[in-house]
């Protein structure tokens, strides 16, 4: 190299740059971890595949798939926005990603910005997929495209706020643990291929206050019945989303 | 102080809890090579994590190219390089492509190409960062710190664990960026490294600074050097003592074997000699010790390990 090549000439690139960078990263590191590829894709796709071909669980009259469609899809969102996100995000600060991102031009909510971004394109990623694999064995969806929307991303700002709020508290270790272990109780309790009424009329009440129960609950009143803005789900995702993320900002910690 | 500091600390305070790590720190960086030395637990990280942004002084102020780290965040962020003591990187991600990552979230990055070439990154290949060897990590963290084109850089232990070639071609970068005029901070428990690279060392101890000065500073005036001599018993020491200078001392340790403690340069080596020429006296086994910074080091340091 030749004299000069260093003289200093810093300055931070134009914000969307930045964020728009990161978060191609951030979707690159994900799509390239075999993990996170399992919990987000292979899980609901064979959940999905298996239960429509399989009558293993009572999913009510009608068609297995209408069923089960909006509750994987609901489960897909649970999987990238909290489970994936709370494992990467936990590994990110056990190996100081997050702490040289923080001495970055990168300011840090444009981080976050950058990792909300990431999940939604995962996100659109999943549902066309299991869209396409749904429609593929029979799904016949009804209802406003606008409250399905609606519903998809108060869910994600809920499920992203309990993601990170457990990335930034735990060691990463047992954000793992606890990640997974939550995954798999809120399938089996979520209502996503187990209908709710299965748990007795308690059981229903209370585990229809969980996020993932109002998410399923709130998709498949529009997609499977046709129903209007499912408020009393959107309220209790909202009010989720609010306490997450207000928690997660109070308590993150990035080292 | 200066209008060319880079760093200016003063009475920096730090605690962790009941422990304080950094107690009552006053640091001046000029532009240029400045090391911190120190034995670990001395404070060394605590302070260059201060001047980063990371950790909010308890008392005292710090300023980093005039700026507060932590309330002008936004505007030092661009302007430094950060190479931290481990990690730091995506564990998935491939060298170069971290690389070419950072350099995006800069508005005027080096080539990164032949950053990669210069550090010897290119061998990385399609490797993640995870199955790299200590010494690539490491060399991938300081490409990340100077890759910005930064007025100043900190680099954490930059040579901690590399072997003597990976040590020498990061000691050529920062030679390199010093002669650019970019300014650097570096930590180090190697006293070589600090006398080859610093223009200035602090010595850090128990969360102070204990001793600060360019490398030739320190080894005058921390610890006396030393010339011998042996000759025949019984010499005239109070005349020897007067043909040298003011500050020297001089004595006969054992009979015939004879110290003199003071500045050591040619200069005196020519005074003894032509005393003992003078004296009739051919000094046998005449020597020269010069102390090293790591004389002054330990001196200043205690002897024993901490770790």
């Amino acid at each position: 190299m030749t004299v000069g090549t260093y003289t200093p000439k810093p300055g931070a690139a134009p914000l969307p740059r930045m964020i728009a960078a990161q978060a191609a990263l951030e979707t690159r590191m994900l799509l390239r971890n075999g993990e996170q590829l399992l919990l987000t894709v292979v899980i609901p796709t064979l959940l999905l595949v298996l239960f429509s071909a399989v009558d293993i669980v009572d999913t009510g009259k009608g068609k297995a798939v209408d069923f089960l469609a909006p509750g994987v899809l609901a489960l897909a969102v649970m999987s990238t926005a909290f489970t994936g996100q709370a494992i990467a995000t936990g590994f990110e600060r056990r190996y100081g990603v997050l702490k040289r991102l923080a001495s970055s031009p990168l300011p840090r909510w444009g981080l976050m910005a950058a990792k909300t971004v990431s999940v939604l394109v995962t996100e659109v990623l999943q549902v066309a997929l299991l869209t396409v694999i749904a429609f593929a064995l029979g799904w016949s969806p009804h209802g406003n495209p606008a409250a399905v929307l609606l519903l998809l991303l108060l869910g994600t700002a809920a499920f992203s706020g309990l993601g990170l709020l457990m990335a930034g508290t735990l060691r990463a270790e047992a954000t793992l643990a606890a990640a997974n272990l939550v995954f798999l109780l809120l399938l089996v309790g979520g209502g996503v291929i187990v209908p709710l009424e299965k748990f007795g009329a308690t059981g229903q009440h209370v585990l229809g206050l969980l996020p993932i129960s109002a998410l399923s609950d709130g998709l498949r009143d529009v997609l499977q019945h046709g129903s209007g803005t499912p408020w009393a789900d959107l309220g209790i995702l909202a009010v989720w989303a609010v306490a997450a993320l207000a928690a997660a900002g109070r308590f993150f910690r990035w080292e | 102080m200066g209008s060319q500091s880079v760093v200016q600390v003063r009475a920096l305070v730090k605690r962790y809890g009941a422990k304080t790590a950094v107690d009552g720190l006053d640091l001046v960086a000029e532009a240029g090579v400045t090391a911190v030395l120190g034995p670990n637990g001395a404070g060394k990280t605590t302070t260059v994590e201060t001047c980063e942004g990371y950790r909010k002084p308890d008392s005292g102020t710090v300023r980093v190219l005039g700026l507060d780290p932590v309330r002008d965040s936004a505007a030092l962020r661009p302007r430094i390089g950060v190479m931290l003591q481990s990690g730091g990187v995506y564990s998935g991600a491939r060298a170069d492509e971290m690389l070419r990552h950072v350099a995006k979230l800069h508005a005027h990055p080096l080539d990164v190409d032949a950053l990669v070439e210069r550090l010897g990154l290119g061998s990385c290949g399609r490797t993640s960062y995870r199955r790299l060897s200590g010494g690539q990590q490491q060399r991938l963290a300081l490409a990340m710190a100077v890759v910005g084109r930064p007025e100043l850089v900190f680099l954490d232990e930059p040579t901690a664990g590399l072997d003597p070639q990976a040590r020498h071609a990061t000691w050529d970068l920062v030679r390199d960026l010093r002669a650019d005029g970019v300014s650097v901070i570096l930590t180090t428990h190697h006293m070589d490294e600090a006398e080859q690279l610093a223009d200035d060392v602090a010595i850090i101890d128990g969360g102070r600074v204990i001793a600060h000065g360019s490398p030739e500073q320190l080894c005058k005036g921390g610890a006396e050097n030393t010339l011998r001599f042996t000759g025949r018993p019984g010499l005239d020491v109070g005349s020897l003592l007067k043909a040298l200078p003011a500050d020297c001392t001089a004595a006969e340790l054992t009979p015939g074997s004879y110290r003199v403690v003071g500045k050591v340069d040619p200069q005196l080596l020519a005074t003894v000699t032509s005393w003992c020429a003078q004296h009739g006296v051919m000094p046998d086994r005449i020597s020269v010790e010069r102390h090293t910074l790591e004389d002054v080091f330990l001196e200043l340091t205690g002897k024993e390990l901490r770790s």
